[in-house]
């Protein structure tokens, strides 16, 4: 027993002595971390031709959105080389600026002659500026996205259900333009019997633990007239974050959850909305529109059958920006070649290959393109989606402050603890604190 | 245990009232093996008769939930598959059957080896470290002996998590974030603790003048220690062992908040495994049962020695 | 814990250890350090006398090095790796846990603030929310572990055929990794697909679509509690065993002569000899449930809301989300001498049991 016992550790620990030395890495192979979604699949696809080009082989480190920030935040907080080059959310930018994660990508830019005039001005400071509106660039815009919804257009389009819809409400069943008009839609779908199946009013985020029903309630609040500080003053959110106006807008999420979301809704994000769509329990869908090609090629509900429509507009007309922008982790040891694949990636032809695959290219030349909007069934809702973008603080503080917000809201929303005002002001609180901490005020 | 068997006799249960216990525990044993049992019936499901309700009990199992996790796949449009030449196995068919193709291996197996070399090279160290420390306090007076001991263990109390903090600043500081060698050490340092603990209580077993009649007979210290005692403890040390396997393999928080990548183990890997737009119940059913059956196998051949070490080494602790 | 706690435990390790003669014989309690150098185990209690009784020349007849040194070099390894991984870091937490340092700002200055963290996590009502949480979920789960596991200790000392062979199975979910298998529990709680949802429902008649396990406020606290209590129940069900086997047969012998009940029989004999185990299942499944994190996090997140989010959620967002390495290390030290403090607390209590 002892002398196999032995033979066994002895070849176990050879065998963790040789693994465990650190694999020197090949410099002609690159890891890009990312979100595990439809548009990383796209990427691979897309990087194919950067091997082909350059012999460089791409590695991909995909992760689920739940644990995308948490885990390559603290990946680039323990100065990990996992990544040499990360497509890292737009809320990051703050922090790895700030704390050095990110390569300054500006002299890289003027060597290569990547002019920043040539993207979509909101994809630019949104993904790339830190700080905000002055020409300091940590990343290239990648990925652009925003919230937006998707509807069951064959549903809409039933005339005995149009005959109903009229009659009750008083206008056409069609994609909303207002929030009063989803919600009047979503009840009328809530609990129908659509070819002998129960479907329900509309799928909304309502996820909990990173940031789901915060990417989904600022686009009611936003409309509503919610707005991060006063404009005059910063970080002064008395007032502002707590508004009438942004009470009732948080008043309205709840109702909406409450009313006209499938059972089971605690805890959606985009996965779990993209799944409800699809498997045909909703009528209407909130979700960013990297979903949108991915539905859209669906054999149930695609085609045909998904019509795809901005963020509706109430006293004012948001939505949620979404999208990253691609960077060089300052901990790698492969930046130069790294610099090289975002090169690559630049160029208008790889740009166009991009938003053909699924990605949604930021490059001005492929969204103004005269045929663009036409290209695809979601390129105009995409385009007049992106016009009208806002974010979610982008400070270095941004996980604490997510973070706060995730807590409120969710305990309002979905947990119906007290009321909405109660839930701003609290916000206000949590939030003042954290800028305190910062120095900031 | 099994020598109070037959001490029983005076007090032996009635016939029914064995039945009776007998029918209860199995009762409890089959429902808390569903889960289990529900665990492996998804793995073999194909993703759709995974989410049909009522949930399938009757279905035609397929491999797709283990080309899945095994495979990252892309979609491409049905005219491309057809101009494929013909799939080269049965991931690839079933994959196609999907209007996908497979791009590339997933992360699932260098993870899962990183589980392999991080559980064993732990254990490994923590038994040896465990064995040779416990031996000296066995027999030799150390200085402050008892305290040391129970600070020792009382360093487990503290809640991973809170465990973390100065480990994760530490390693960020000696470049050992996210490496096995890191991992390894930090599994072997939570370990130790149990292991000397459990050890010490079998060495103490152990008469001692067996070992000086071996020095009487010509031994030295180390000789009697490596001929004379470790034979000797050998169930100790495949106990203590499988205590530090169970703990090194099943491990999350550490794992999770130290790793991202290339030194991540299967526990943080395995719930981020997702399909196409939703979690592929499928392939992480497959994960998981891969993942089990190690520890399965290990629980029913080391059984007694496990038993034998739960109840002591709940005791010791 | 006090030396009297440390001999309560070895007692009880010589119990189970092995049954040979009577548990009754009484484990030498007066002099020197049981610990660091004779032998525990009553069995070798002879042995131990004779071992005593070897003149110390002998020893000093072995060749190479001294004992001394020899012991020395096989402790210190393991000295210097706790010293190294647990203690220093330890050490270091405990200085953070005074200054406003955050990890993710390696730049900024750090200051110390003295008692800040600690008085700003004393008089967090989050945190307190958190601790509730917590006593809730380690009230619910021992109490349903215990009372579960020691029927199942009952039943199977009952020694039906094949009681062995069924203890194995029984145990298999603690053998488990409580992430892993979590997260297939979520899995097992969808309402729309899964079986506990659909299970529920087959026998109360309630929909599917009401049984939101993971959704519900008032549902979720008891989803971990379910979840860890279908991993958890064998670990106290194994020690609950150990403890029925400890009994001498001959009290129930005795008992028997004085035809005493069965059913007076158990609460006279049966819970009152095992009780001290039972404490002890408890103590330690306190404090394992008290650091819970892996199980939750993947089931529930902490949500709906907050309505989850137990002790080690709470601090792990504080330290690697939030970054406030310094304000989470209060937390952290505060959590440890908080179980600390509960765990030597509990002793004496059993300890007053024990000697009853």
């Amino acid at each position: 027993m002892l002398k196999r016992s032995n033979a066994f550790f002895g070849l176990v620990s050879a065998f963790a002595l040789s693994s465990a030395l650190p694999g020197l890495a090949k410099a002609d192979e690159l890891t890009l971390c990312w979100a595990a979604w439809d548009p990383a699949n796209a990427l691979v696809e897309l990087s194919k031709d950067f091997t082909a080009k350059t012999g460089t082989q791409m590695k991909f480190e995909f992760v689920p959105w739940t644990s995308y920030a948490d885990r390559f935040l603290n990946e680039l907080n323990s100065h990990g080389k996992l990544c040499d080059l990360i497509i890292g959310d737009s809320q990051w930018i703050g922090g790895a600026a700030e704390n050095g994660h990110y390569v300054k990508l500006n002299d890289f830019f003027d060597k290569e002659g990547i002019k920043m005039d040539d993207f979509v001005p909101a994809t630019v400071v949104g993904y790339s500026e830190w700080p905000k509106n002055s020409p300091n660039y940590w990343a290239l815009p990648a990925m652009g996205d925003v919230v937006g919804w998707t509807y069951r257009k064959d549903w809409f389009e039933r005339p005995e259900l149009q005959k109903e819809f009229k009659e009750k409400y008083g206008w056409d069943l069609a994609a909303p333009k207002t929030y009063d008009q989803l919600k009047q839609i979503a009840e009328f779908f809530q609990k129908r019997e659509i070819d002998g199946k129960t479907v329900y009013g509309a799928s909304i985020y309502t996820e909990r633990g990173s940031e789901g029903i915060t990417m989904g309630v600022t686009n009611v609040l936003y409309d509503w007239g919610f707005q991060y500080d006063n404009p005059k003053k910063p970080y002064e959110m008395e007032g502002f974050v707590n508004s009438a106006d942004a009470v009732e807008g948080l008043e309205f999420y709840k109702a909406l959850y409450d009313c006209c979301t499938p059972p089971g809704s605690s805890n959606i994000y985009m996965v779990e909305a993209a799944d409800a769509f699809k498997s045909g329990q909703v009528a209407m869908q909130m979700n960013f529109a990297f979903t949108w090609p991915g539905l859209y090629k669906d054999e149930k509900v695609g085609g045909d059958k998904i019509g795809f429509f901005p963020n509706p507009a109430e006293k004012e007309h948001f939505a949620q920006l979404g999208g990253q922008g691609i960077s060089v982790v300052s901990y790698s040891d492969k930046q130069d070649a790294a610099l090289q694949y975002i090169k690559w990636f630049a160029q208008p032809d790889v740009q166009a290959k991009w938003w053909q695959l699924g990605g949604y290219s930021c490059l001005k030349s492929v969204v103004n393109a005269p045929d663009f909007a036409s290209s695809q069934p979601y390129a105009q809702a995409f385009l007049d989606s992106m016009a009208m973008v806002k974010d979610f603080w982008a400070e270095p503080s941004y996980a604490s402050l997510l973070q706060a917000m995730q807590k409120r809201v969710h305990n309002y929303v979905v947990a119906g603890n007290g009321t909405a005002q109660e839930a701003l002001d609290g916000l206000v609180k949590d939030w003042t604190e954290v800028f305190e901490d910062d120095g900031k005020i | 245990m099994s020598s109070a068997n037959s001490a029983h006799s005076v007090v032996e249960p009635s016939l029914t009232s064995k039945r009776v216990a007998g029918a209860i525990v199995i009762l409890y044993a089959l429902i808390t093996l569903i889960p289990l049992v529900w665990i492996f019936l998804t793995s073999i499901k194909s993703p759709p008769d995974s989410i049909s309700y009522p949930p399938k009990i009757v279905f035609t199992p397929t491999l797709e939930g283990y080309c899945n996790l095994l495979t990252t796949r892309t979609r491409q449009t049905p005219e491309y598959i057809a101009s494929l030449p013909a799939p080269t196995g049965t991931c690839d068919e079933v994959t196609r059957k999907r209007n996908m193709v497979i791009a590339g291996p997933s992360n699932f197996l260098p993870r899962f080896v990183n589980s392999l070399v991080i559980a064993f090279g732990s254990t490994f160290l923590a038994v040896l470290l465990g064995t040779l420390a416990a031996y000296g306090f066995s027999r030799f007076r150390v200085p402050l002996a008892d305290d040391l001991l129970f600070f020792i263990l009382s360093t487990r109390m503290m809640p991973p998590i809170a465990v973390a903090i100065p480990i994760y600043l530490m390693y960020r500081e000696l470049g050992l974030s996210d490496t096995a060698i890191g991992m390894i050490l930090l599994y072997t340092a939570v370990n130790v603790s149990l292991a000397v603990w459990l050890l010490k209580g079998f060495i103490d077993e152990i008469p001692r003048e067996y070992e000086e009649a071996a020095m009487i007979d010509g031994y030295t210290r180390l000789q009697a220690f490596r001929k004379v005692v470790l034979p000797q403890a050998t169930t100790g040390i495949a106990a203590t062992a499988i205590f530090c396997l169970i703990f090194a393999w099943n491990e999350y928080a550490f794992a999770a908040l130290l790793t991202s990548g290339e030194a991540q183990t299967a526990p943080p890997f395995i719930p981020t495994i997702i399909g196409e737009g939703g979690q592929d119940w499928p392939a992480v059913a497959a994960g998981t049962t891969i993942f089990l059956v190690p520890i399965l196998v290990f629980t029913i051949l080391l059984r007694k020695q496990l038993l034998r070490g739960i109840t002591f080494g709940a005791v010791r602790k | 814990m006090s030396g009297r706690t440390r001999r309560l435990l070895l007692w009880i390790a010589a119990r189970i250890g092995k049954r040979t003669g009577s548990p009754d014989v009484s484990y030498p309690q007066s002099s020197g350090d049981a610990l660091t150098i004779s032998p525990t185990s009553i069995v070798d209690s002879a042995a131990a006398a004779t071992a005593r009784a070897t003149p110390t020349a002998l020893a000093r007849r072995v060749r190479g090095l001294s004992d001394r040194a020899i012991a020395w070099v096989f402790i210190a390894p393991a000295i210097i790796l706790l010293l190294a991984i647990n203690i220093f870091p330890l050490v270091w937490a405990i200085y953070l846990s005074f200054t406003n340092y955050r990890a993710n700002r390696p730049n900024a200055v750090v200051e110390t603030v003295g008692i800040r963290n600690y008085a700003r996590v004393l008089t967090d009502p989050d945190i307190w929310q958190a601790m509730q949480t917590t006593a809730h979920f380690v009230f619910w789960t021992i109490l349903l572990q215990t009372v579960i596991g020691f029927m199942l200790a009952y039943l199977i000392d009952r020694k039906f055929r094949g009681h062995a062979f069924w203890t194995t199975i029984i145990l298999i979910p603690m053998m488990l990794s409580p992430a892993v298998v979590g997260n297939f529990w979520r899995f097992l709680y969808e309402p729309q697909i899964g079986l506990f949802a659909y299970a529920v429902s087959l026998v109360s008649g309630i929909p599917t679509s009401e049984i939101r396990m993971l959704g519900d406020v008032s549902l979720a606290p008891w989803a971990i509690i379910i979840v860890d209590t279908w991993m958890w129940t064998p670990y106290v069900m194994l020690i609950c065993l150990a403890g029925l086997r400890s009994i001498p047969d001959y009290i129930y012998e005795a008992a028997e002569v004085d035809r005493a009940s069965a059913w007076r029989q158990f609460w006279s004999i049966t819970v009152p000899m095992a009780l001290p185990f039972i404490m002890l299942a408890v103590l330690f499944r306190g404090i394992e449930n008290f650091k819970m994190f892996d199980m939750v996090t993947l089931l529930t997140g902490g949500g709906p809301g907050s309505i989850t989010e137990v002790a080690s959620i709470t601090l792990k967002r504080a330290a690697f989300e939030s970054w406030a390495t310094g304000r989470a290390s209060a937390f952290a030290i505060i959590l440890f001498v908080a179980v600390f403090g509960l765990a030597n607390i509990y002793v004496k209590a059993l300890n007053k049991v024990k000697q009853r």
